[in-house]
């Protein structure tokens, strides 16, 4: 076997029917193929999932930390955009 | 598996091994199908701290579980037809090697990773099949088992082809190792269809497929792996045979030992 490392993939899945995918982790795997099959193996052993997307880690352009000041830091003292005064009826379902 | 108290019962009739030889054909039957899926179960497991890369560990592991949690539905379901008091855990732990069923296929050793793979394939191209035909038998048991591993085997299917695929179309050293494999344990495909009488008297009674109805089938997912994989067949004239009979390859004693020495020196130990 070759020492080459594999290339890395992010791992999202849907657990239930109006979920959205939710990232939960990275996986390695040789092609777009396999990343599935090793989601499916390592991510929904118990029956974690409805559906898989599997993302090429170097496809994901990340903010950089450095930044976070400038870019969240504004809107700590902003509570009034935070939609807490409502009541949500149980028909709503997830939101 | 949990053993009960009761679950020891070395037979002294079994002993002259006249008994085991006059089974009725579906308890024949589902003990075979309960020892192949052990067997090759209990081989998979082996990979445990073994495998190439993490996910594949996860992956052989969740292969092994699969047929490991068949084996036990049809070991139940074998002790409750023979009535003799023996359970999943009588069956699977406290019998001697020729009393065991399974094809030689699923007893020989992991190898390399390709020949696991290769192994894999054609179990899985021969179960999947037979167990979706198998999932309108005439044993309700049988055809509710069927249905739920039918699923399973689609994806040991799916896994195993993957890989045959990209070790035989990848590195010079890749193919030669899958290619070697493949000569190797082809030899021992051609049990998987055999059919003595216990198994044509199931096969009458609406129990279990004709494995020739799914030779078909089998063939095209081997052509069609091996065909992506630049694998060819090797030519045979005889395949190997004599697992269904209770005469197992040199192998098998020491699976054996492993499998059960547990049971053995702690009699119904349990978790």
């Amino acid at each position: 076997m070759t020492e080459k490392n594999w290339p890395l993939w992010e791992v999202f899945i849907r657990s239930r029917n109006g979920m959205a995918h939710r990232h939960v982790g990275s996986l390695h795997a040789v092609d777009a193929t396999m990343a599935l099959a090793n989601a499916r193996d390592t991510y929904t052993r118990r029956g974690e999932g409805l559906s898989v997307w599997v993302v090429p880690s170097n496809a994901i352009t990340a903010s950089d930390p450095a930044e976070k000041d400038m870019l969240f830091e504004p809107t700590a003292s902003k509570i009034y955009r935070h939609p807490t005064f409502y009541e949500v009826p149980d028909e709503v379902g997830h939101m | 598996m949990r053993a009960s108290k009761d679950a020891i019962a070395p037979c002294s009739s079994e002993r002259d091994g006249s008994k085991t030889l006059t089974e009725t054909p579906l308890f024949l039957v589902t003990l075979r199908l309960a020892d192949d899926a052990l067997i090759l179960g209990h081989r998979l497991s082996e990979w445990c701290g073994h495998a190439p890369v993490l996910e594949e560990e996860l992956a052989l592991a969740n292969l092994g579980l699969d047929l490991i949690g068949q084996a036990r539905s049809l070991y139940t379901h074998a002790g409750a037809i023979e009535g003799a008091g023996r359970d999943e855990d009588g069956l699977a732990y406290l019998r001697r090697e020729n009393e065991y069923r399974n094809v030689l296929l699923v007893e020989q050793p992991n190898g390399d990773f390709a020949a696991t793979m290769v192994r894999q394939l054609i179990y899985s191209a021969f179960m999947h099949p037979f167990h979706r035909a198998m999932a309108s038998s005439k044993d309700a048991t049988l055809a509710g088992i069927a249905a739920k591993a039918e699923k399973e085997m689609a994806y040991h299917v799916r896994h195993s082809a993957e890989w045959v695929i990209r070790l035989g179309d990848g590195t010079e050293e890749s193919h030669r190792r899958a290619q070697d494999a493949l000569d190797a344990l082809w030899p021992y495909a051609g049990e998987l269809f055999e059919v003595d009488a216990p198994m044509r008297a199931a096969i009458e009674a609406g129990l279990v497929p004709d494995p020739e109805s799914l030779r078909a089938t089998f063939d095209a997912t081997m052509t069609e792996a091996l065909a992506e994989a630049t694998l060819t067949l090797p030519k045979l004239g005889s395949f190997q045979t004599g697992g269904r009979a209770g005469r197992h390859t040199e192998h098998m004693g020491f699976l054996l030992a492993q499998l059960q020495y547990m049971q053995r020196t702690y009699p119904n130990a349990a978790w």
